[in-house]
């Protein structure tokens, strides 16, 4: 229960750390032009390819097929701009990072451990790859207004690409054979062959510009992001093990014989 | 020696397979919420959160 309790404690401040500082992060990078985007978005309504304003009813009968695929449903809450939503967009990062916390302790300790915040690093970098990095490559990141394959299958690639990477790292780093590097290669390089679902076509009244610009500050904020929530939860580990079987000491003195 | 310290071992790791196992499906249940909840009201207060970690929306 103790190692529940520890794992939990590392995960929430590290998530919470690391998850604020994104925040601050997109707040001067991703975010403005996501508000900018959709712009782009309202204006161009039916030819943008999905319709994602809060505020514009389609005309009934003529788009409205179109747009209720994406189900959006107009009547949905939405955060107000400006403060609230930034409060939200805050609320779900540090969120999604004690998550991402959680997640990558867990999987380190069944490994052995981060072994202090340099090893919290290298998980961190391996986090980014596996979640931002390698489903970035067939799923780029989107901006609003910009055509995209239906949902499902999108996540399930996504999903399925960041386990299959996960996996092949894992492999690469924590086993000695060549069998299992020849399957590492195919785990990473798998989703790719088999490829991402794509949009039926890439037209989008976005400029390529702010895109360009949006995917540079996505990959950019993610990596910062992963290492220094690696880099935190793997120095909070190391601090706090109290009520644990193995405590630090002892791993110590064993690995000092 | 060597043998006592591996069995040892084998033991904290079955000991640690409830705990990690917890917390990773808790992180993953939050992960899930955050980024691939179909709900229309966490999607709009996810929104710029989805977009910036390159989740896949809309």
């Amino acid at each position: 229960m103790s190692l529940f309790r520890n794992i939990v404690f590392t995960a929430v401040v590290a998530g919470l750390l690391s998850g604020l500082l994104m925040t601050v992060m997109q707040s001067f990078s991703t975010v403005p032009l996501i508000l900018q985007a959709e712009t782009y978005e309202n204006a161009g309504g039916e030819e943008a390819g999905h319709s994602h304003s809060h505020d514009a009813a389609p005309a009934a009968g003529t788009a409205a097929p179109v747009v209720a695929d994406h189900h959006h449903d107009e009547e949905a809450w939405a955060p107000a701009d400006g403060f609230e939503r930034f409060i939200y967009t805050a609320s779900a990062d540090v969120l999604a990072a004690i998550g991402f916390a959680l997640v990558a302790i867990a999987i380190a300790e069944a490994l052995g451990g981060f072994g202090g915040w340099r090893g919290g690093l290298m998980f961190g970098i391996a986090g980014f790859l596996t979640v931002s990095l390698a489903p970035g490559l067939g799923l780029p990141p989107e901006l609003p207004g910009m055509p995209a394959a239906d949902l499902g299958p999108r996540q399930v690639w996504w999903i399925s690409t960041a386990i299959c990477t996960a996996a092949g790292l894992g492999l690469l780093v924590y086993t000695r054979s060549a069998l299992l590097a020849a399957l590492a290669i195919v785990l990473l390089v798998a989703p790719h062959l088999v490829g991402a679902p794509l949009p039926p076509t890439h037209e989008t009244a976005v400029p390529i510009e702010l895109y360009a610009r949006f995917v540079n500050a996505v990959y950019a904020t993610n990596l910062i992001f992963w290492a220094v929530l690696g880099a935190i939860a793997g120095l909070l580990r190391e601090k706090f093990r109290s009520g644990e079987q193995v405590s630090l000491t002892t791993e110590r003195e064993l690995a000092a014989r | 020696m060597v043998t006592n310290s591996a069995a040892g071992a084998v033991s904290v790791s079955t000991s640690k397979i409830i705990p990690l196992g917890m917390s990773a499906l808790l992180g993953l249940f939050m992960v899930g919420f955050v980024g691939f909840s179909h709900l229309e009201v966490v999607h709009n207060a996810a929104h710029d959160t989805r977009h910036s970690l390159a989740f896949p929306c809309h």
